[in-house]
């Protein structure tokens, strides 16, 4: 049953990921995104990361996708932004060739013997309490760079969008 | 419940709490300072850059704090002060720029102070998730920073190009993170090492996660086949900023390829300095035979730019103690000569950036003789000349790269060298071999004292470290004891 859920969401995911790309047309393209970030949350749910999943659904495919949609809305998007057709036949063989390339050589090295064998989790994994004790003692340092990350990157978009600095 | 207090040593990480707190300030201060007294801004990032490196060169006993995230050693430090010189040097040719550009905002000094605390983080991270986080911090204020002045089409494009396939790139380095992650178990860089040598691991897996972490490290040091992006991006960011750029977040990455590489994927039974060998071969070449064929000064800075992050990378490849040392002296030399030569460009190219062409150079050595003579001592040291830094730099590269056995790689580094000199001196045939034939009517140039300053720096960089190396020779190699 676990598994069969596990593929459900797996399969969905990849198929709205790559949905999404062939898209031409940007909603549907935004809209795949969603299915997408949601397929995620349901596979990091069966993980036993229920807040990692609430937050994906919220933060992603709730606010981001809010913001995506508000963007295709004031640009006024039509079907001519599609990617697929601008290179020509041999650019895209090419592509598709290396690319190739680069999966067959990459799973014939993988050794799927020793990937390394899966633990039980602990009792709490994934639980809020877990999360923020992880967060506040081992990741302190990451967190508090966040939070200067984020600042930069605030001050860079007001820079950038504002009329008159 | 028990909570074990974390590991915090506020010492440790003060160069990077003086930084965020020198640009929150600038922030601040920024909304009150009247258009007239925006002056300050500059002068403000300096005190702040100045403070923190005379916090980094206090005196201090190695060890990782923050529970294993952040190494305070002399590597660390050596770094911490190559970034501080960089970015006090990149403030010293900003001022008059900005003022000429009016972009002399808070805003651009607090951008480029908080780069240099993502790069400081980069270099002390013993862990991916610091690095990831010092790389983002640094990554997104150069996107911004890149595209500062608005009004100029280029420097949009340059912005624009840069954040879409530095967003790109940062996929490759998550990626990567994330399969060295799951292969190993662990984020922690002497955790990995220990995991490599001990168990028995998924090498494929660990292997596929090296490589595309070393395509991500690659895209933001330019190394070729990574680097399309760079000579757009460096000629339509602001003058200072390409100086910045140039210099600075290139140690900085190279430094977390020194850390990554050589301490944990060392352990690995993959010959990985195949991978640098190729990569640095590419990287000379082709930044040093596009160098050639350009006519655009500031272009050509970026070519070369490319090109000497190839000859560091020849360092790296030689996986020794004495490559490593040798690609740290070569990043202070290089800072020092490379944003002396940009500010020289920044004066040349008069407001707008209207003139970086090099016939722009033209009797520039009859006009201003003392600038045009700087200005070929930092071409020479650029091309390898001696008695310039530049040529130590390159000769201890060189040199370990042959104790290493890499006799191809170092012959291929020499020919470029060559190539090299013919480029760099065309500055030099500009300034005092051509005549000014039609009569300039521009206005005379005159040096400003932040420039003044810069070069003095510069120049004492590029003579001291050329003529007496060993101390900071010595310091470089010290840092590389203490990993």
């Amino acid at each position: 049953m676990q598994l069969l859920i596990f593929y459900g969401f797996g399969f969905l995911a990849l198929f709205s990921g790559i949905a999404m790309i062939m898209s031409r047309q940007p909603v549907t393209s935004a809209l795949l995104m969603i299915l997408n970030m949601f397929c995620l949350a349901g596979l990091y749910a069966q993980l036993g990361a229920h807040l990692i999943a609430a937050l994906q659904v919220m933060v992603y495919a709730g606010a981001i996708m809010v913001l995506v949609l508000f963007v295709i809305m004031f640009l006024n998007l039509r079907e001519k932004a599609g990617i697929v057709s601008k290179h020509g036949v041999m650019t895209q063989a090419v592509g598709i060739a290396v690319l190739g390339f680069v999966i067959t050589a990459m799973v014939s090295k993988l050794d799927m013997a020793k990937l390394p064998a899966a633990k039980a989790p602990a009792a709490d994994f994934g639980s809020v309490v877990a999360i923020g004790r992880v967060l506040f003692t081992d990741y302190l340092l990451p967190f508090e760079i966040t939070s200067v990350l984020l600042l930069a990157a605030i001050v860079g978009a007001v820079v950038l969008a504002k009329r008159k600095v | 419940m028990v909570i074990v207090p974390p590991s915090i040593d506020l010492a440790a990480v003060g160069p990077e709490l003086i930084l965020t707190g020198a640009a929150s300030l600038l922030l601040l201060v920024g909304v009150f300072l009247k258009e007239q007294s925006r002056f300050l801004n500059p002068w403000i990032a300096l005190l702040g850059v100045i403070l923190a490196a005379g916090c980094a060169s206090s005196s201090l006993f190695p060890h990782t704090t923050f529970q294993g995230m952040y190494a305070a050693d002399l590597f660390t430090r050596f770094f911490k002060l190559l970034f501080l010189l960089g970015t006090g040097m990149t403030i010293l040719i900003s001022i008059k720029y900005t003022a000429d550009e009016q972009i002399e905002h808070a805003e651009y000094y607090a951008l480029l102070l908080f780069a240099t605390i993502g790069m400081m983080l980069m270099a002390a991270a013993s862990d991916l998730v610091t690095v990831f986080l010092g790389i983002e911090t640094l990554s997104l204020s150069l996107y911004v920073l890149a595209g500062y002045t608005r009004t100029r089409l280029v420097s949009n494009e340059a912005s624009l190009k840069y954040f879409l396939l530095g967003g790109f790139a940062t996929g490759f380095l998550l990626y990567g993170i994330a399969l060295i992650y799951g292969s190993t178990g662990h984020t922690n860089l002497a955790k990995i090492a220990y995991a490599v040598s001990h168990g028995n691991l998924n090498t494929g897996l660990l292997t596929i996660g090296a490589l595309l972490l070393l395509v991500g490290l690659g895209f933001k040091v330019a190394a070729v086949p990574f680097h399309q992006w760079t000579p757009d991006v460096y000629q339509g960011a602001p003058i200072p900023v390409t100086a910045f750029m140039s210099a600075g977040p290139k140690a900085a990455v190279l430094a977390v390829m020194i850390r990554v590489f050589e301490q944990s994927i060392a352990f690995m039974n993959v010959d990985w300095t195949v991978w640098i060998t190729i990569l640095a071969i590419l990287t000379m070449t082709v930044g040093n035979i596009a160098a050639l064929v350009q006519s655009d000064a500031k272009r050509m800075l970026a070519f070369s730019s490319i090109s000497h992050a190839g000859y560091a990378m020849v360092g790296m490849a030689a996986a020794s103690r004495e490559g490593s040392s040798a690609v740290l002296y070569y990043m202070l030399v290089y800072t020092f000569m490379n944003i002396g030569a940009f500010g020289i460009l920044a004066l040349v190219a008069r407001q707008n950036e209207q003139r970086t062409a090099m016939r722009d150079f033209t009797g520039f050595a009859y006009k201003n003789p003392a600038l045009a003579f700087i200005m070929t001592i930092l071409v020479f040291s650029l091309a390898g000349i001696p008695p310039m830094a530049g040529f130590m730099a390159k000769f201890y590269i060189f040199m370990s790269a042959i104790k290493a056995g890499q006799n191809f790689l170092v012959l291929a580094a020499v020919l470029n060298s060559a190539i090299g000199i013919y480029y760099y001196l065309r500055f030099a045939i500009y300034m005092y071999m051509k005549e000014d034939e039609a009569p300039s009517t521009l206005p005379p140039l005159r040096a400003s004292l932040g420039l003044i300053l810069a070069l003095v720096i510069s120049l004492y960089g590029v003579i001291r470290l050329g003529v007496l190396p060993a101390e900071y020779l010595d310091f470089a190699g010290k840092a590389l004891l203490t990993f």
